[in-house]
C-alpha cells in the first residue's frame, strides 16, 4: 500500500486554444484533505472530471493508489469515489436502491451491510425508501456522501460538499469527513469557496489560478507567509492575479 | 476483467424504477397488445374479404408479431440508457470503476428482460385470440427471433451513441428509427414490391431475410437457409459496427468533455 492515493503529475488540458488545466502537480497523501481552492474558471472542476477518468487529459498523468488511471482505468477507479453538488444521485430511485445499485456497480462486498451502515453514518434510515428526488437538498448531500463512501475510496473527491448545506449540518458532515480521512485509510480532495471551512478542514491547500498552482501550503499558517490577515483575503489577491501573473508575496 | 455484478446491476435498476411506475410497465405489453389486436382484426377481415383461401394469419399478424419484437428490442436498450440522460446521472455512472463493455452489456441485459415480456403478451394473444399458430413457421422461429433480436441490439446501441454525441434532445431522432427502416425490411410484402433502390438498401438489412424467409414458408415454398445464415452474417458485422460506433462517441465525449457536461454546468 503506497502512502500517495493520489500523484498527478504536469497534468493539462487544452480546448483548442483555451489552456484549461497548465500542467498540474500535486500529490495526495493518506490521511490527508487537501483543498483545491480557486475562482471560477481556475481548473478546480476540469481537474476533478480528469481524475474521476470522465475528461481525457491532454498531457501528464494521473496515478491512484499507485495505479496509473490512463492504463488500469478499472482497478484505479475502484479506489476511487467522489460527491458533487452537482452530480446528485437520480432522484427516481429510493436511497436504498441508489446505494445497492452503485454498491453493485463499486463491487462492494457485504453490500447489505455497507448500505446499513452507511445509512445509519449519515442518519439516513428515516429516507431509506424515499425517492432522492423529494429529499431536501441537505438530505441529498447525505446520500451523495453515502454513496461516496460505499467502496471505503483511498481516495475521496468532494466538490463543494457542503455547498448547499446549514452550518449545522455542514459541521457534521465536515466531522465525518475528517473522521474518515483521520481513520488513514483515505486521502481527500475538498474544493470550497467557503475559506473559513477550508481553514477548518484542510491540512493543505493548493491555490489554482488559471489552470496552475500558483500556492501551496498550510491554509492555517499560509496568508501571513504572504502578508494577508485572513484565507478569504489571500483568496481574493490570488483570484485577481493577470492571466500571466505570479501572486503577490508580500 | 468484465465483471457480470456490474451488468446485472442495470437489470437490477430497471426493476427498481418499474416498482410503482405505471409510467415504465405498461409500455412493455400494452402498445404490443394494441398491436396484435390490429393486426389481428385486419388479417380477420382480409381473410373474409378475399375469398381466395388464403391465410393472412401467419403473414401478417406473423409479420406484426416480429416487428414489434425487434422494435421492443431495439427501445429497451434505448430506454435503459435514456434512464440515464433523464436523471442526468453520467457523471455518476462513468466515474465508476464501470468499463464501456460492462455499460452497453447491461443496456442490452435489460432490454432481453423488458423485451421478453412484450414477446410473452404477444404470443398470448395472437395464438390465442386470432389463432396464429406458430407451428406453421417450425423450428425457424427461433432464428427469426434471434435475428431480429440481434439488428435490435444493433440498432438500439447506435441509437445512444447518436444521443451521447448529440445531446438529450436527439432522444426525438431515436423513437422513429424502426418506422424509418420498416419500408426497406419488407416486414408486410415481398422485397419484389419494391423499386430497386429500395431492394438494394433491404439487402443490407437483416430483418428482410426474416420476412422474405417467413413468407416462403406461409406460401410452402421451401425457405433459404442461406439467405437466414447471411442475414446472420449481416447482423454480427452490425453489432461490430455499432459496437465501435458507441466506443467512439464515449471517447470522444471523454476527449472533449461532454460526459462530465451532460450532468455538470461546471463550476470552475
Amino acid at each position: 500500500m503506497t502512502s500517495k492515493v493520489l500523484s498527478v503529475r504536469q497534468l493539462g488540458k487544452r480546448y483548442g486554444a483555451t489552456v484549461a488545466v497548465d500542467g498540474v502537480s500535486f500529490e495526495v497523501s493518506r490521511g490527508e484533505i487537501v483543498g483545491l481552492l480557486g475562482p471560477n474558471g481556475a481548473g478546480k472542476t476540469t481537474t476533478i472530471n480528469m481524475i474521476l477518468g470522465i475528461l481525457e487529459p491532454t498531457s501528464g498523468s494521473i496515478l491512484v493508489d499507485g495505479l496509473d488511471l490512463a492504463g488500469r482505468r478499472p482497478q484505479a477507479l475502484e479506489r476511487t469515489n467522489f460527491a458533487a453538488v452537482y452530480a446528485p444521485l437520480p432522484g427516481n430511485l429510493s436511497v436504498l436502491q441508489n446505494l445497492r445499485f452503485f454498491g453493485l456497480i463499486y463491487g462492494v462486498q457485504d453490500l447489505s451491510v455497507r448500505v446499513e451502515t452507511l445509512l445509519e453514518q449519515f442518519d439516513l434510515l428515516a429516507f431509506r425508501d424515499v425517492k432522492c428526488g423529494v429529499l431536501s437538498s441537505g438530505e441529498q448531500t447525505r446520500v451523495s456522501l453515502a454513496k461516496a463512501l460505499l467502496n471505503r475510496p483511498a481516495l475521496l473527491l468532494l466538490d463543494e460538499p457542503t455547498a448547499s448545506l446549514d452550518p449545522a449540518i455542514a459541521r457534521e458532515i465536515r466531522i465525518k469527513i475528517r473522521a474518515y480521512a483521520a481513520s488513514g485509510q483515505a486521502g481527500v480532495l475538498w474544493t470550497s469557496h467557503n475559506m473559513y471551512e477550508v481553514e477548518d478542514v484542510c491540512d493543505r491547500v493548493l491555490f489554482l489560478s488559471h489552470g496552475r498552482i500558483l500556492l501551496q501550503g498550510d491554509p492555517r499558517t499560509l496568508p501571513a507567509t504572504h502578508g494577508k490577515q485572513t484565507l478569504e483575503e489571500l483568496f481574493i489577491t490570488v483570484a485577481n492575479q493577470p492571466v500571466a501573473g505570479q501572486p503577490e508575496r508580500t | 476483467m468484465f465483471s457480470l455484478r456490474r451488468t446485472l446491476a442495470f437489470v437490477l435498476r430497471q426493476f427498481y424504477l418499474m416498482q410503482g411506475s405505471p409510467a415504465r410497465v405498461v409500455p412493455l405489453f400494452a402498445w404490443v397488445a394494441i398491436d396484435m389486436v390490429t393486426w389481428g382484426f385486419i388479417t380477420k377481415y382480409l381473410n373474409a374479404v378475399s375469398g381466395s383461401g388464403f391465410n393472412f394469419v401467419p403473414s401478417l399478424l406473423g409479420a406484426g408479431l416480429l416487428w414489434d419484437f425487434f422494435t421492443r428490442v431495439m427501445q429497451g436498450v434505448t430506454t435503459t440508457f435514456f434512464e440515464d440522460v433523464w436523471s442526468r446521472n453520467f457523471l455518476n455512472i462513468f466515474a465508476t470503476p464501470l468499463s464501456i463493455s460492462e455499460y452497453v452489456n447491461g443496456l442490452v441485459l435489460s432490454s432481453v428482460a423488458t423485451s421478453s415480456v412484450g414477446l410473452a403478451v404477444m404470443l398470448v394473444l395472437a395464438s390465442a385470440v386470432f389463432g396464429l399458430s406458430f407451428f406453421s413457421y417450425g423450428l425457424l422461429l427461433v432464428p427469426y427471433l434471434l435475428l431480429l433480436f440481434l439488428f435490435g441490439i444493433a440498432l438500439g446501441v447506435v441509437a445512444c451513441g447518436i444521443v451521447l454525441r448529440l445531446g438529450p434532445a436527439a432522444e426525438w431522432l431515436i423513437w422513429p428509427m424502426p418506422a424509418l427502416i420498416s419500408p426497406f425490411a419488407g416486414v408486410f410484402y415481398p422485397l419484389s414490391t419494391l423499386p430497386s433502390w429500395m431492394r438494394f438498401l433491404s439487402r443490407l438489412l437483416p430483418p428482410s431475410y426474416v420476412f422474405e424467409n417467413m413468407r416462403s414458408i406461409v406460401l410452402k415454398r421451401p425457405p433459404s437457409p442461406y439467405a437466414l445464415l447471411w442475414g446472420a452474417a449481416l447482423d454480427l458485422i452490425f453489432l461490430l459496427l455499432a459496437s465501435w460506433f458507441f466506443r467512439h462517441i464515449y471517447r470522444h465525449a471523454v476527449r472533449t468533455g461532454l460526459i462530465a457536461r451532460y450532468s455538470a454546468e461546471s463550476l470552475s
